[in-house]
């Protein structure tokens, strides 16, 4: 968050998140009464009838743009989710939640995955960078720099995802002699509904192509 | 998501103890079990996590053929120095399928059982599928049919196997190596994946408790005129309509033999080794091509959506035999 918002008492999205908690404190009855069920029967015709689970959270180890968290975490619950609900960091969008999209897109170990599609828990011992963790020191990454110059960007929502994708994308073997199409290829697994496509692909072929 | 028990495997014995627990899957990269559940079509109560067991290595056999080991990455067998170099038919499928970041995900043995798209069978607001709900009927025959089967199919279901890797794979017989109560096994890729016939809800003859640890490929003449051609209705990230895995050993302009497999257009790769040997022991010509892709063919029958695929199916195998045959990347 920049020093603006900082220096605001309220945000936007703390106005929301209260008004949101004032109105289910009023339906927390019903929610108490279905909670004390432990499991439910569900009909899976293929398999039999397998019970559905009320599997509590548990331990689970994240690292996280170089730094180690200690969440409790039920094991369904998605590496997507977890960043956004359980650690605050909002830079990772749900946008299809399908693996579909891109705009979950973080880098496990250097490699560019569907944060929506990864169970946080089998993320675990893993290097996790987000979109939050591309700048170093107060810096933008060259490529955030240069989806700025380039414009490549209008609402934004699928911009986190395509800067992880490109900064891993960047770092696949034979980066500096993509053609546009190639690069395009390499960027099909994440969509824009605004269609900053062209200046996204500018911006990428301006830093694969910058002198070592 | 329904919730769900987490195990995780640390070696393969433990893998399947744990897989032998009621209502347990195995997840690798997740990225089509993780989808289905999501939108409710698969309901495992325990996910076994075998992605730490060391079964990822890529290795060459004694013979020259390759081992692949079932939680390898797709991005990583497509990019293996191995594959690239023997089977450039399968990196070339892989590198058609998804996206970079499922690529990145998606496993070798996850891939050969990923399930169909079709839309009445991942959508439970249809309620009339007999591969998710055997014995409801089969929407898609008198409905929308598209990106549904014209070879194989039957009264009870006409939906396709999506994977490019598995059309490969049918190219250059492989084998499924799976392990389970009676010890180990290799079944032959034509015999893996199944027809729906009555039962669409089983897409392979794996059998319960047994779980796939690798992939085998013989070693094989194909390395250097082979071609996979994927026609689809976006230039990437996409299903294929009709796909052709199409591979040649060729002796000058003559070919010896002539492997080729159809994805897109059957509830499994599609392939007829006994029409094939009629592009034997001369060089290929269109015409030859084309009578051969016909044979292929033989016995199709579209819906009111999918005609087009009979068509399409033949010319395309004509075109990928042609550039094969050139042992170009096209």
């Amino acid at each position: 968050m920049s020093e603006y918002t900082d220096a605001l008492i309220i945000t936007r999205r703390g106005f929301l998140q209260s008004a949101l908690a004032a109105a289910a404190v009023a339906e927390a009855p019903q929610l108490l009464a279905s909670a004390s069920e432990s499991a439910r029967e569900v009909h899976d015709p293929a398999a039999g009838t397998p019970v559905v689970p009320d599997v509590p959270p548990q331990q689970v180890r994240l690292n996280i743009n170089g730094k180690d968290y200690q969440l409790m975490l039920e094991p369904r619950v998605t590496l997507l989710d977890a960043l956004r609900e359980s650690l605050g960091l909002m830079g990772t969008k749900k946008g299809c939640d399908r693996g579909q999209c891109g705009a979950c897109t973080v880098l496990l170990d250097g490699r560019r995955v569907n944060a929506c599609l990864t169970l946080a828990i089998m993320a675990e011992d893993r290097a996790i960078t987000t979109i939050e963790g591309l700048a170093s020191g107060g810096q933008l990454s060259p490529l955030q720099a240069a989806f700025i110059e380039y414009d490549a960007f209008q609402c934004g929502y699928c911009t986190p995802g395509q800067i992880c994708s490109a900064t891993a994308l960047l770092q696949e073997p034979g980066a500096g002699q993509l053609s546009d199409d190639a690069i395009r290829e390499r960027m099909s697994g994440n969509i824009c509904r605004c269609g900053a496509y062209p200046n996204i692909v500018r911006a990428i072929r301006s830093v694969a192509q910058r002198p070592a | 998501m329904q919730s769900i028990y987490y195990d995780r495997a640390t070696d393969l014995a433990h893998a399947l103890q744990l897989g032998r627990q009621p209502g347990a899957r195995y997840i690798g990269g997740g990225t089509n079990l993780l989808d289905l559940m999501k939108g409710d079509v698969e309901h495992p109560a325990r996910l076994v996590d075998i992605t730490r067991i060391g079964l990822d290595r890529i290795e060459e056999l004694p013979d020259g053929g390759l081992r692949i080991g079932a939680l390898a990455r797709n991005s990583d067998m497509a990019e293996h120095p191995l594959v690239r170099s023997r089977y450039p038919l399968l990196s070339q499928a892989l590198l058609a399928g998804a996206s970079p970041q499922l690529r990145n995900m998606a496993t070798a043995g996850g891939n050969l059982l990923q399930r169909t798209r079709c839309p009445y069978f991942t959508d439970t607001a249809f309620d009339r599928c007999n591969e998710r709900i055997p014995g409801s009927g089969c929407a898609a025959q008198q409905g929308y049919n598209r990106v549904h089967a014209v070879l194989g199919a039957s009264p009870a279901c006409i939906a396709v196997n999506p994977s490019d890797m598995n059309v490969a794979l049918a190219a250059l017989d492989a084998l499924v190596v799976a392990v389970g109560a009676d010890g180990e096994r290799r079944i032959p890729i034509a015999d893996f994946h199944r027809l729906p016939g009555a039962t669409p809800q089983f897409d392979t003859t794996l059998a319960s408790g047994e779980m796939i640890t690798a992939i085998e490929l013989p070693a094989t003449p194909f390395a250097q005129h082979a071609y996979y051609l994927k026609v689809r209705d976006r230039a990437s990230y996409a299903f294929a309509l009709v796909s052709v895995a199409a591979a040649l050993d060729m002796d000058g302009e003559r070919v010896r033999a002539a492997h080729v497999a159809l994805g897109g257009v059957a509830h499994k790769p599609w392939r007829q080794p006994a029409a094939e040997a009629q592009l034997a022991g001369q060089p290929l010509s269109d015409e030859r091509s084309r009578r051969f892709a016909a044979q292929l063919m033989a016995g199709a029958r579209g819906y009111k959506d999918n005609q087009f695929k009979i068509e399409l199916a033949q010319r395309a195998v004509v075109r990928a035999l042609n550039v094969a045959a050139r042992g170009e990347r096209a």
